[in-house]
C-alpha cells in the first residue's frame, strides 16, 4: 500500500471518529430530553422539549448515516446508534447528565445550545460537503434551541426566589462539564488542520459571551471555572451512560434489525 | 401552575402567503415571547405556519350567547343580501 493510500485510510478513520462523536453527543442528549416526554411541567413545554429532542435525533441520524458511509464497513445508523458498548460512545459528559429538575435540564440545554450554535455556524464552511450540509440544517434548529432556553434562563433566574436558587444550583452542578466542550484532541486537531473540523478551543470566548449576556439579564452569574470533568471523548463516562444505554438499546438488543 | 402566572393565549396561524391568520387553538404562557414559543412548538410541528399571532384570551371581546337572537336572528330574513337572490339577465353571461 502506498503512502498516499495509508494517509487516506488514516484520515478516513479520523473523519469517522470525528463524525461519530458528534453523532453520539446528539443521540445521548436527545435520549435524555426524551425522558421528559409526558413529564414536563406543562403540555407546552412537554412539546417544546420533545421538539428539541427530535431535532437532535434528526441531526444524530444524519451524522450516524454519514459516519457509516465514511467507515465503509456496512454499518448503518441503527447499528452505530444501538449496537455499540458503553466505552465505544464518545459523547461529551454533559450530554449524559441526568435531567434533574427543570432548571438542570434548561441549564444543560442552554450550555450545549450556546456551544452548538457557534459550532454549527462555523461547520457550515467545512471543506467536507456533507458536514457543511448537515451544519446548514442544524444551525437553524439550534438557533431556536438557544433562543428558547435563553428565555427560560432569564425567566427562571429573574423569577421567584426558589426558581433563582434552583438555577444557581444547576449552574454550579453543570459548570464542571463545560471544559470538555472546548478540548482539542488528536482527532479534532487533524480534522481542524484538514479544514474539515471546527476549532472548538476557539469557541470558548464566544460561548462565554453568549452565556454571560443571558445570565446577566437573568440576574445570575456563571460560576468560576474550577476543576473540569473530562473523558467522554475517550469513552470514560460518568455512571449515568450505562443506564441510558440499557433503555436506549433494549429494543435493538432484544430484536436485532427491528424496524418500524 | 396558577392562571395568573401562566395566563391563556389564543393562537392564530397563517399557513401561506396570501391567506389570513386562522384561529388554531390556545396555550398557556407566562408572557408574549413565551406564548410565541409555545404556539410555535404546539401548533406548527408539521409545517403549518408562516406566521403566528398570539393574543391574551382575556383581551378578546366576545359576543354574549344570550344576545344571539338580537345579534344574528334579524339577518335570517334578509335573503336579498345574498347574491343568489338576484336573477342575472341572460345577456350578462357568466359573472
Amino acid at each position: 500500500m502506498s503512502g498516499t493510500c495509508e494517509s487516506i485510510m488514516t484520515s478516513n478513520q479520523t473523519l469517522f471518529s470525528y463524525v461519530l462523536r458528534l453523532a453520539d453527543d446528539h443521540l445521548i442528549l436527545s435520549q435524555r430530553l426524551g425522558e421528559w416526554c409526558g413529564e414536563a411541567p406543562t403540555l407546552e413545554e412537554d412539546l417544546a422539549l420533545a421538539n428539541i429532542a427530535l431535532d437532535l435525533i434528526g441531526q444524530a441520524r444524519a451524522l450516524y448515516a454519514y459516519a457509516g458511509q465514511v467507515e465503509g464497513r456496512g454499518r448503518d445508523e441503527d447499528q452505530l446508534a444501538f449496537m455499540r458498548y458503553e466505552r465505544d460512545y464518545q459523547n461529551l459528559l454533559i450530554t449524559e447528565q441526568p435531567n434533574g429538575d427543570f432548571a438542570h435540564t434548561i441549564v444543560r440545554q442552554f450550555f450545549i445550545s450556546a456551544y452548538m450554535d457557534s459550532f454549527w455556524r462555523r461547520m457550515e464552511s467545512s471543506k467536507d460537503e456533507m458536514l457543511a450540509a448537515i451544519a446548514a440544517k442544524a444551525s437553524k434548529e439550534v438557533t431556536y434551541h438557544l433562543r428558547h432556553t435563553s428565555e427560560w434562563v432569564i425567566r427562571l433566574g429573574d423569577g421567584t426566589r426558589e426558581s433563582h436558587e434552583r438555577m444557581v444550583e444547576a449552574l454550579d452542578d453543570l459548570m464542571m462539564f463545560t471544559g470538555e466542550l472546548f478540548e482539542i484532541d488528536a482527532v479534532a486537531q487533524e480534522m481542524l488542520q484538514s479544514g474539515v473540523g471546527v476549532d472548538a478551543s476557539d469557541l470558548k470566548a464566544e460561548w462565554q459571551h453568549t452565556v454571560q449576556t443571558i445570565l446577566q439579564e437573568a440576574t445570575l452569574e456563571l460560576p468560576k471555572a474550577g476543576h473540569m470533568q473530562t473523558g467522554g471523548r475517550t469513552g470514560r463516562h460518568s455512571e449515568h451512560l450505562g443506564h441510558i444505554l440499557s433503555e436506549l438499546q433494549y429494543m435493538q438488543r432484544s430484536f436485532p434489525g427491528l424496524t418500524w | 401552575m396558577s392562571e395568573a402566572a401562566m395566563p391563556l393565549w389564543e393562537v392564530f396561524i397563517r399557513a401561506r402567503n396570501g391567506l389570513s391568520h386562522k384561529h388554531a387553538g390556545s396555550i398557556h404562557a407566562a408572557d408574549a415571547e413565551m406564548a410565541l414559543h409555545a404556539a410555535r412548538d404546539v401548533y406548527t410541528r408539521r409545517g403549518e405556519g408562516q406566521s403566528i399571532w398570539v393574543v391574551r384570551s382575556s383581551d378578546i371581546v366576545a359576543s354574549d350567547p344570550v344576545d344571539k337572537d338580537m345579534m344574528f336572528e334579524p339577518t335570517a330574513s334578509k335573503i336579498y343580501r345574498h347574491p343568489t337572490f338576484y336573477e342575472i339577465p341572460d345577456d350578462v353571461g357568466n359573472m
